[in-house]
């Protein structure tokens, strides 16, 4: 009898990682800012951000069931990424009714209007939080101070933020070196002792995220070391020519939403370039975009919009820049 | 009314104005002199830009009609006589009458009729199947089932029958086109002359190989015996590389090559059922 | 490290399962189905019919044209039939059916196994004898070797490059060939460096056959021109382009052929069927196949007559495993699954893998997410991803514009795809459309 064979075009072998493994990748580096974030703002943290992960899931498989009437695809991992992002965004004693709001925009606007999974333009935990930004101005710009489990939820004590401070005080004229004094000292900034979105307080944690990412070949350098030298050089050029009016590049680099901007946000796959060459130029433009936005926007902090705004440049960046090919053309003589 | 009111009036108004006549005069600058009858016909057809009239899209079509002396060699499948006989109207010319087609599948590779000897693995698409191998059956040339004409169609005129897994056309949606024509790489897929009530006979295979090796790999395949070939009363049947054809065209749906038929192959569809002889008494068996 | 290509490329898991077994000789089988196409080019035209009685190197089939290669007996019988069968192109196609008696060969041939070091004949004689012999590219391609020696009107050659490395998981007959017969390829390696008017060789080999490089660097002692040059284990090292490149540094242009950087490559085993045809007079007749796979129980390296049906080595390989799901000719990357295994070897068949049931099956196609590993995959500078949805969606143009055309199909893209996307079944696609409306222009 003979077997019946399956018979496929070459190759006939695929690589172990697949879209699943790679959002859980992405998920297992955010872990370090987890704990971190619930360390610092406790009970907040842990509503927040389930709130966030269990509405993003919900929302793909119920557009994906009752609406699109396709196989719900939501075992892939993105939308739980999506939500643990969009929770660490967005400040801990946010209200369940305002984080379930941004899920829907997340998910039902930004990314599966599009078409779903690797279609949207933008990045769907940014437009949320963008969104709720511009929707709810004051529950997204009060930050609870970070006093571990004590922080409480709604009920937290908020203060201002080390760019807020920063932004307020330069334009009421004080100097910088004055109120560097009412901000924590950079080491603890690396540490994350600071108000602020959940996520996005703790550089160590961050960077520890980023470095598993980079060696379990999830994410290349080029966007996070192109956002974050671009931020560095630019901030750290202004502080030369007048330390009194600009803060110092360390300290632009581990305050705000800089460094999980740089390292899980901006190197989403659906919205960063293709090739190594355009997600350089890409990081340059966030880098200069949000340093113009925290030097002379109205917002104290920038990097959001300057992600989306490159976001939206980022299928002309794949239209022109095109890898190196291999062998010059032959001109035909 | 302030005055900074009034001035933001006028300025708006005359940034207006200027930019008014600044387009006129680009318009007329850089207009396109075409034909007008050109619009009126594009206006004429069916506006579906399938290509089924060999042209890319209906304007194409339009600038051909409203250029040729006569509409020989010219039809408009969607629109059909109708459509043809007004653009003649528009453009005094006299129309050409055309038979009505119909796409016709000319395989029966079922999985009851072609037993299945492989899996096929690969992207669903019968183009990169046919470039890959004969098939997930013993016959090189019939339907892959991955479906490349079902998603051509612009008319919703077929779907994949799940369970023979080969393409089914909806006769009344089918406007033939020839989209699924191009899109079928082993060209199963043929216009045929439409008849009443869609009544249709056809060989139902385009099995090249020999007797032997058809039949094996198809219970329905066409062995080229030319059995129907002799029977035919019309001459509409001819044998090419082992495989009979029935001419749409000189067919007279007598359906005597149906009966003929050793495989099967042939089918006529939508006529009504003969009635079976009464069966002959069983020889006892002494 | 070991020099390698700059760009790209992939490591799949080696799997070189029978790298220590040693060639070891297939018996007869009953019957041979010698295909009339094995190579590049115009379908050679059989010359025998329906019992004739044939001798193992006797001419069966003659090269029609410029592109196309000899076909010879591989075994000594009695025609049964010629007819169209399945083989391992997936359609069937002309071949001439021997029933197998006894093993007498042509007596031209000269079968003694001493090694003939010295070559007398002239540049002229070797292109020849290599026509005659049917000599085709053994790397897989199976260009006619008697073209690819002859340089072009205009061009310049100076310097042949053997490719000894086999990157293609699995597949070790080129190794083996290198442990066992060394020096008999290395003096085909100076009978095609004559041909050619050329005076360096470098052979290329993967790091990963450490054995086989002591051995010819050993051997190359006596051959002053050859250099043996070790090379970092990444696929698709073995592709013509990324060897020049790894070797010399220097780039074949787009559209190109490598003798326009004055380079021409040839297989390991083709250098072996050159010295076996020039010095032996032997045509290519038969050829080592590794037959290889998890669940062998007997995998080795067989030298196999052409147009042994592949059941045969599958039977001397310890029979089929139950628990096979697919029969790949060739290597993981690059080769052609089986249908049937009722198939005859032919001269471009490296190896046969059985692969088990749980790694036969394609998994689940996802959404593109836009990763971009493809093309940091291609070793050709390509976008994967581009051309194989302008190939999908009919964009044959752009894809045109994209160098579509560059692509040398070895499969990086479709390996590493995290959304198991089949990119390189459309892309094969494209290129075929490409190539066709782009030859319709030139012969307009």
């Amino acid at each position: 009898m003979n077997k019946i064979l399956n018979v496929s075009p070459s190759p006939h072998q695929q690589s172990p990682e697949t879209t699943r493994r790679l959002m859980y990748g992405v998920v297992a580096a955010l872990i370090p800012a987890l704990a971190a974030s619930i360390y610092y703002f406790g009970m907040g943290a842990i509503i927040v951000t389930l709130t966030s992960v269990l509405s993003c899931v919900a929302v793909e498989y119920l557009i994906q069931k009752f609406i699109l009437k396709v196989k719900p695809s939501v075992s892939d991992g993105s939308a739980i990424v999506t939500g643990l992002l969009l929770a660490f965004n967005v400040p801990s004693n946010l209200p369940v009714y305002i984080v379930i709001i941004g899920a829907v925009i997340a998910i039902g606007m930004a990314k599966m209007t599009f078409g779903g999974l690797g279609n949207n333009p933008f990045n769907p935990a940014l437009v949320g939080r963008v969104f709720l930004l511009i929707s709810f101005p004051v529950q997204m710009t009060s930050w609870p101070v970070p006093s571990g489990f004590k922080t409480g939820y709604l009920d937290a004590v908020t203060g201002a933020t080390p760019l807020g401070i920063l932004s307020e005080g330069v334009k009421n004229g004080e100097a910088v070196s004055a109120l560097m004094d009412k901000i924590p000292t950079h080491m603890q900034l690396f540490y994350g002792y600071m108000g602020g979105s959940m996520g996005e307080v703790a550089a160590a944690a961050l960077i520890l995220g980023g470095l598993y990412l980079i060696w379990r070949k999830i994410i290349t350098w080029h966007i996070p070391v192109s956002i974050l030298v671009t931020v560095a050089l630019f901030t750290g050029i202004l502080w030369l020519v007048d330390p009194t009016k600009y803060a110092d590049p360390v300290f632009h680099l581990l305050t705000g939403g800089i460094m999980l901007g740089a390292i899980f946000m901006a190197t989403d796959y659906v919205t960063s370039p293709m090739t190594h060459k355009g997600m350089i130029i890409y990081g340059i433009g966030i880098g200069v975009i949000t340093v113009l936005i925290r030097t002379w926007g109205a917002y104290p902090e920038g990097v959001s919009f300057a992600i989306l705004i490159m976001n939206a440049f980022v299928p002309l960046l794949n239209m022109y820049i095109k890898p190196k090919r291999f062998g010059k053309e032959v001109k035909n003589g | 009314m302030s005055s900074g009111i009034l001035l933001t009036i006028i300025m708006l108004s005359a940034l207006g104005l200027i930019a008014a006549v600044v387009l006129y005069f680009i318009a007329q600058k850089f207009k396109v002199v075409e034909d007008p009858r050109i619009d009126t016909v594009n206006e004429a057809l069916p506006g579906a830009n399938c290509g089924g009239c060999g042209f890319t899209g209906c304007r194409a079509f339009a600038e051909v009609l409203v250029k040729s002396e006569s509409f020989e060699g010219l039809n408009c499948p969607v629109g059909g006589a109708d459509t043809m006989a007004r653009v003649a109207d528009i453009l005094g010319r006299q129309p050409v009458a055309v038979e009505p087609k119909v796409a016709v599948v000319r395989c029966n590779g079922t999985p009851e009729n072609a037993a299945r000897t492989s899996y096929y693995d690969g992207a669903v698409s019968c183009r990169v199947a046919h470039a890959l191998y004969g098939g997930t059956t013993g016959c090189q040339y019939g339907c892959l089932g991955c479906g490349d004409c079902v998603e051509s169609c612009k008319f919703d005129a077929m779907y994949m029958d799940p369970l023979t897994e080969l393409p089914v056309i909806i006769d009344d949606k089918c406007v033939a086109c020839g989209a699924c024509v191009k899109a079928c790489p082993r060209n199963i897929i043929e216009l045929r002359k439409r008849n009443k009530k869609d009544r249709k006979i056809y060989v139902s295979c385009v099995n090249k190989d020999k007797g032997g090796p058809a039949r094996k790999a198809c219970r329905v395949a066409c062995i080229g015996c030319g059995k129907c070939v002799k029977i035919c009363p019309y001459d509409a049947i001819t044998m090419v590389d082992n495989l009979a054809f029935i001419d749409s065209y000189k067919c007279k749906l007598c359906r005597k090559c149906v009966a003929e038929c050793p495989t099967g192959s042939i089918l006529e569809i939508n006529f009504p059922v003969k009635e079976a002889k009464p069966a002959e008494p069983a020889v006892a068996d002494n | 490290m070991f020099k390698t290509f700059p760009k790209g490329g992939i490591h799949p898991p080696e799997n070189k399962l029978t790298a220590d077994k040693p060639i070891v000789a297939l018996p007869l089988p009953a019957q041979v189905t010698v295909p009339v196409s094995q190579h590049i080019g115009a379908p050679a035209i059989p010359l025998v019919e329906k019992g004739a009685e044939v001798k193992a190197g006797q001419l069966i089939a003659q090269s029609k044209g410029f592109v196309s290669a000899n076909i010879h007996s591989p075994v000594s019988g009695k025609v049964s039939k010629t007819e169209p069968s399945v083989d391992s192109t997936g359609y069937k196609q002309l071949a001439v059916v021997i029933d197998v008696e006894g093993d007498e060969w042509v007596d031209t041939i000269d079968r003694s196994p001493a090694l003939k070091r010295e070559i007398t004949m002239t540049r002229e004689q070797i292109i020849e004898r290599c026509q005659q012999c049917g000599l085709v590219g053994m790397g897989g391609a199976t260009f006619p070797t008697h073209i690819k020696l002859t340089v072009p009107a205009g061009k310049k050659c100076d310097l042949v490059i053997i490719n000894g490395v086999e990157c293609e998981p699995y597949l070790t007959s080129d190794h083996r060939l290198m442990l066992e017969k060394g020096a008999e390829v290395l003096t085909g390696a100076s009978i095609i460096m004559k041909a050619l008017g050329v005076e360096r060789v470098v052979v290329g080999i993967e790091a990963n056959k450490p054995d086989a490089i002591s051995h010819l660097t050993d051997l190359a002692k006596d051959f002053p021109e050859i250099t043996i040059q070790p090379l970092q284990v990444k696929y698709p090292q073995g592709g013509e382009k990324q060897l020049i490149k790894a070797c010399t540094g220097r780039e074949v242009p787009s559209g190109g052929l490598p003798v326009d950087v004055g380079v021409v490559v040839q297989n390991v085993g083709t250098a072996f069927a050159v010295y076996e045809a020039v010095q032996k007079n032997k045509p290519l007749i038969e050829r080592v196949v590794t037959v290889t796979g998890r669940s062998v129980t007997n995998p080795g390296n067989f030298l196999v007559r052409i147009g042994t049906p592949v059941t045969a080595l599958i039977e001397a390989a310890g029979g089929m495993p139950d628990d096979t799901g697919k029969v790949v000719n060739g290597g993981p990357m690059m080769g052609k699954a089986l249908a049937l295994t009722d198939v005859p070897v032919t001269k471009g068949t490296s190896g046969i893998i059985l692969f088990p049931e749980e790694a036969s099956r394609r998994a689940e196609v996802l959404p593109c997410i836009r990763c971009g590993k493809c093309s940091s995959a291609c070793a050709m500078g390509l976008e994967p991803w581009l051309i194989s949805v302008l190939s999908e969606k009919g964009l044959f143009e752009r894809a045109e514009k994209e160098k579509i055309t560059d692509c040398m199909e070895c499969g990086a893209c479709a390996y590493t795809c995290p959304a198991k996307r089949p990119l390189l079944d459309y892309i094969r696609l494209g290129k075929s459309t490409v190539i066709r409306m782009a030859r319709e222009r030139v012969t307009k």
